[in-house]
């Protein structure tokens, strides 16, 4: 029960002069229950990777295998796959489209073909997970705040059921406030539904705060997959690409430099706290 | 998928053609394509083929992109063709059962056909070495005089220009909208006709929001930058004449000159002749 990516390639544009080869023999597992953070420059192919991961885009050559299942097989049910793998793509805000919120929740369960009691209460269920107030149910998703209009868009495919949630960028152009109530909430339906989590992001904050598991991607290659502290080890490395390590893995080394004798593996603001205190004490 | 599609049909490269002054190539196709509808003895269309031939070898556009264009008159041609073939009355050449050929119907069917090939792939030639935004600033310049009787010049240009940059822009929304509500279930490929306009709502629903959006935008950071219409507006790169320019437009009058008396050399013939 995973999800398995064996030697894939995507080319945009084959054969013309603005051929660009997004994604370079690319070689994932991706088993249950992870929470995994995707990070990378802009154009190193992460929202290109993901998009293979339901079917929307057909690899130039290579295999996805879901659940040890060809999706690229003849006859494989793409429509039931997206169903399982969701996807909230960036700004997803943007593709509300119906008269009301519940509605538009509505849309996807009601494309499984589920009937309509079904349909009702998964977007209910949903709604209720992103913590939308109930007043709003009805309401235009036009009238609501940037915030809100977001949850109700990850609300739309939460109400699918998916086994696997991939957001990217679910955070950007939202306040602090808004960020951390979108991650807290993906957080604890990861803990309790125990959805598998793929979280793309440029926030290093944030993916340390909340992954266990770090992809970092550059110029359509892994380079490196392992868990956080491993990864933003490498931060002179990460540097070199564009992205950088949350700034407390800076600090941590910045006192071990002025002579401090402190481990400099601490990647959030806590952990970082608590190595400090230890070593006052 | 919607990616692949070109828009515009500018075909990159720094061939003299390229270069020229985009007045310059509007009045060039103009000139030729009225050339063609003057004059029409077979002379004349040796005459025409050569400019053509030559201008199209100066530019380095390959051939078959200029020939791309023909695809889309096909059945224009054919008609045309057709009609003048069956319809003209003369001197019969071919007859059978209620129809019959002339041969004054295969004179006009071959020169309707010659000129339409040579109208399109002309004006290929002016879009396919010339980017949207020079023709468009080349067209305002050129129709500047127009003000004077209350046409709104620079308005329509900078209209045009706008809409031919927010091509590339909903076609790329729209490949994103398509593939977010696809991972919703949606399906934009079965069904009948009516379940497959039905299946549209959810596409061009956001599409048209984010259209509105985009235009809003534009609009004030147009405003935000001080623009306010023509008046004392300046230009970055202003189209100014070079030599070149001149050299194509004394080029093009030889070639009207030439065309003139190409189709005169019957006449002149006659005139020997006595």
């Amino acid at each position: 029960m995973a999800i398995k990516i064996e030697h894939l390639n995507y080319v945009y544009s084959a054969g013309t002069a603005f051929e660009r080869h997004a994604l370079k023999e690319i070689n994932l597992e991706i088993p249950d229950g992870q929470f995994i953070g995707v990070i990378g420059h802009t154009g190193s192919g992460k929202s290109t990777l993901i998009q293979h991961l339901n079917g929307l885009l057909q690899a130039t050559s290579g295999e996805v295998y879901y659940n040890g299942e060809n999706i690229y097989g003849e006859g494989y049910d793409r429509k039931q796959l997206r169903s399982r793998v969701g996807l909230v793509f960036q700004y997803p805000e943007h593709q509300l489209f119906e008269t009301d919120v519940f509605t538009d929740v509505c849309f996807g369960p009601k494309n499984l073909g589920l009937p309509a009691e079904e349909v009702e209460a998964r977007a209910y269920e949903a709604l209720k997970l992103v913590g939308l107030k109930e007043k709003y149910y009805k309401s235009s998703p036009f009238e609501l705040s940037g915030g809100q209009k977001r949850r109700v868009a990850i609300a739309g495919i939460l109400a699918m059921n998916p086994e696997v949630l991939i957001l990217d960028e679910p955070t950007a152009g939202l306040d602090p406030k808004g960020r951390d109530d979108i991650l807290d909430q993906v957080k604890m339906l990861h803990e309790e539904r125990g959805i598998t989590v793929l979280l793309v992001s440029h926030s290093m904050e944030d993916i340390a705060r909340y992954v266990e598991r770090i992809i970092v991607m550059n110029r359509g290659q892994v380079m490196f997959d392992d868990t956080p502290r491993e990864v933003f080890h490498h931060y002179r490395e990460l540097e070199e690409v564009g992205l950088a390590a949350p700034q407390v893995t800076y600090l941590m080394h910045g006192l071990q430099e002025a002579g401090w004798d402190i481990a400099t593996d601490a990647t959030t603001v806590e952990e970082a706290a608590d190595a400090i205190r230890r070593f006052l004490k | 998928m919607i990616r692949e599609i070109t828009l515009g049909q500018y075909y990159p490269g720094n061939s003299v053609i390229h270069r020229l002054d985009p007045r310059v190539k509007l009045a060039g196709t103009l000139v030729f394509i009225i050339s063609l509808f003057a004059f029409h003895s077979v002379e004349a269309y040796i005459g025409a083929t050569l400019f053509l031939a030559a201008v199209i070898t100066v530019s380095r556009v390959p051939l078959s992109f200029m020939l791309r264009g023909l695809k889309s008159i096909f059945f224009l041609m054919m008609f045309t063709v057709v009609f003048n073939l069956f319809l003209i009355k003369g001197t019969p050449v071919v007859s059978f059962w209620i129809f019959t050929i002339t041969k004054e119907g295969i004179e006009m069917a071959v020169s309707m056909a010659i000129r339409l090939i040579y109208l399109v792939i002309g004006s290929s030639v002016m879009t396919l070495t010339t980017t949207p935004n020079d023709l468009t600033d080349g067209l305002e310049k050129a129709l500047h005089p127009l003000k004077k009787i209350r046409v709104p010049v620079h308005e329509i240009a900078m209209i045009m220009s706008i809409a031919l940059r927010f091509i590339p822009i909903l076609l790329e929304e729209t490949d994103k909208i398509m593939k977010a509500q696809m991972a919703r279930g949606a399906d934009f490929e079965s069904g009948g006709l009516i379940q497959k306009a039905k299946s549209m709502i959810p596409l061009l629903v956001p599409l048209f929001i984010s259209a509105f959006r985009r235009a809003n935008d534009l609009a004030m950071a147009m405003e935000a930058r001080g623009y306010h219409g023509d008046e004392g507006r300046t230009k970055m790169k202003p189209l100014v004449y070079h030599g070149r320019d001149k050299m194509a437009y004394l080029i093009l009058l030889g070639y009207l000159v030439v065309m003139f008396l190409l189709n005169r050399i019957g006449f002149f013939a006659g005139l020997w002749g006595l």
